[in-house]
């Protein structure tokens, strides 16, 4: 990059006139010579707030969960101890929570996947192009309703009078109730938009190019769906199941409302924050998403999935 | 690919199966609104207007609507800045800690709310001493939604280039003047898309809010979340969800035709 402000005068009436020396010059001129100031302005007034805000207060929590509660004035007492740590590895009911929660979060991943796929793909590279929008549209629309509404209404349909009940009893069937099949239900349906979206802009990234090779060289459409299609849309996908897989992990609020008694992860973090006043364990338990999360990022970051996101 | 008459057909009605079954609860919540029943049950035993007139009457609905659009408002704008001048830094520069750095913008996304929740709550009343009010709300949110403008922005930055801008500076532009007249334009859409995402994000958020919030902060999914198990307001939630979805046509047809626009414009 040049900049004219050390150019030479040009001869009057012709060329572009010298910039006046404003300080707007001065800084302009400084700010193109000096591409690490620019770099340390850009980065100074994000990072200060992702790290002052996030960072610490997240390193605080994990500092919290070494700490215990006094049981007899409910003080947090600040000494440091492997108590919560090993409750939580240890105990019973937090393996059984952790694995049915580990469980409730990969099946909806996989229930989201498998329905995202085919729509994802129809919407990218089947429908025209007017349809496209609509479609785009039809699948971003729920995504405004509000969450709480869209858990509520699925308490609705599953309820004992509801719809559901209603069309399958003819058939001799019945609703599920409420319960971790209906907790299963209602998460995939809460997420689908949030895998759907990713994979169609993945989907759409493919060139046609790519595919008519493959049909001139004799694929036919699964082997090029195999072979073509999918691995370029992998990180795509993997981006879609982090969104999936990491709201489910924490939700506590649909376990609530149509989870009956089965409680996950979220729900014991809840409780003890809440109820129990109990930080140090709350912390404790929330390491196990977090550990989860990170390991999951972790595994999937040389799939260039986290730039999907 | 060449897909047969029949493969296209059995996707095309795979595809619609699947948004019948996304559009039946929202059928359910929209029939519910005028259902005379406050429980769930189904067919409705009758149909009113009641729940309408209510909910338009409802002082606690409105304002929680207002708190909620001000709080997304507040955090949409903190994270179109902080996100454009995050996708900058490390869309154009290659420097040490650059992954580490995008790590950091998609965490509070990636992580449960849940932790997100528990750890701003204790960050802002314990470490801090800050009392919760609406502006810790603000600032919880802004954080997470600034990885939406983040992706917006970069993605754009990544397909744009900076041929015009070099051009621009070679031609004797300073840097704010290539900004304004060149950059900025390049990016118009990119971050209407990610504020509106992230708008809708702030908007919808229950978790992060429940534990960010004063006591005297109600926004609309908080509202909600008071109401849904009351039956004399249950159906009122009905209504402002039929609502928010209407209403959410516009800015999703604007943020089509926009990024209709951008397909038809790219070489």
């Amino acid at each position: 990059m040049t900049t004219n402000a050390t150019a030479p005068t040009s001869p009057p009436g012709r060329g572009i006139p010298r910039p006046k020396a404003t300080t707007a010059r001065r800084t302009s001129v400084f700010l193109s010579t000096h591409p690490r100031t620019r770099l340390a302005l850009l980065l100074s007034a994000p990072l200060f707030w992702l790290a002052l805000v996030y960072v610490v207060a997240l390193a605080a929590l994990l500092v919290t969960a070494f700490w215990s509660v006094d049981s007899f004035t409910g003080q947090i007492t600040t000494e440091w101890t492997l108590d919560n740590i090993i409750t939580v590895l240890t105990g019973s009911l937090y393996q059984t929570v952790t694995l049915r929660t580990i469980g409730v979060a990969l099946l909806v991943t996989i229930i989201d996947v498998a329905l995202a796929l085919p729509i994802a793909f129809y919407m990218a590279k089947v429908a025209s192009p007017r349809a496209r929008r609509l479609l785009v549209i039809a699948v971003l629309m729920p995504l405004w309703a509000s969450y709480l509404v869209k858990a509520y209404a699925w308490r609705s349909v599953l309820s004992q009078d509801g719809i559901l009940e209603w069309v399958l009893a003819p058939f001799g069937l019945h609703t599920p109730g409420y319960g971790l099949t209906a907790t299963i239900i209602t998460l995939s349906y809460l997420w689908l938009p949030y895998v759907i979206l990713p994979i169609y802009a993945g989907l759409e990234r493919v060139p046609d190019s790519l595919l008519e090779a493959s049909a001139d060289l004799g694929g036919k459409s699964w082997p090029t769906i195999r072979h073509v299609v999918l691995p370029l849309a992998a990180p795509a996908i993997i981006a879609g199941t982090i969104f999936s897989f990491s709201l489910s992990l924490g939700d506590y609020i649909t376990v609530n409302i149509v989870g009956g008694a089965s409680q996950m992860l979220g729900n014991l973090v809840y409780t003890n924050v809440g109820a129990a006043n109990n930080l140090p364990l709350a912390a404790a338990i929330a390491l196990i998403p977090i550990a989860i999360i990170f390991g999951y990022l972790a595994l999937v970051r040389r799939t260039g999935a986290l730039d999907n996101l | 690919m060449r897909l047969s008459r029949l493969s296209r057909t059995t996707l095309g009605v795979v595809a619609v199966l699947i948004l019948v079954l996304v559009y039946v609860p929202l059928f359910v919540v929209l029939v519910n609104s005028f259902s005379t029943s406050t429980s769930l049950s189904w067919p409705p035993p009758g149909f009113t207007l009641e729940w309408w007139q209510r909910a338009f009457r409802s002082a606690g609905a409105m304002e929680a609507v207002g708190t909620s659009v001000v709080v997304a408002l507040v955090s949409t704008a903190i994270a179109l800045l902080l996100g454009t001048l995050i996708s900058f830094a490390l869309q154009r520069f290659d420097f040490f800690g650059r992954h580490a750095i995008n790590l950091l913008v998609i965490l509070p996304i990636a992580l449960p709310g849940i932790i997100t929740g528990i750890a701003l709550n204790n960050f802002f009343r314990t470490i801090m001493g800050i009392p919760l009010s609406i502006w810790t709300v603000v600032i919880a949110h802004a954080t997470f939604c600034i990885v939406t403008v983040f992706n917006n922005v970069i993605a754009r930055l990544r397909r744009t280039g900076t041929k015009l801008e070099e051009a621009s500076a070679d031609l004797g532009a300073g840097v704010f003047t290539t900004f304004r007249l060149v950059t900025f334009p390049q990016l118009r859409s990119a971050l209407l898309a990610g504020g509106l995402l992230a708008f809708a994000l702030s908007f919808d958020e229950i978790i992060v809010t429940t534990f960010t919030a004063g006591s005297g902060v109600t926004t609309l999914p908080i509202f909600i979340l008071n109401n849904m198990f009351r039956p004399s307001q249950a159906p009122i939630v009905s209504v402002i969800a039929v609502v928010l979805v209407i209403v959410s046509i516009v800015p999703i047809y604007l943020a089509q035709r926009l990024s209709g626009d951008d397909e038809q414009k790219a070489p």
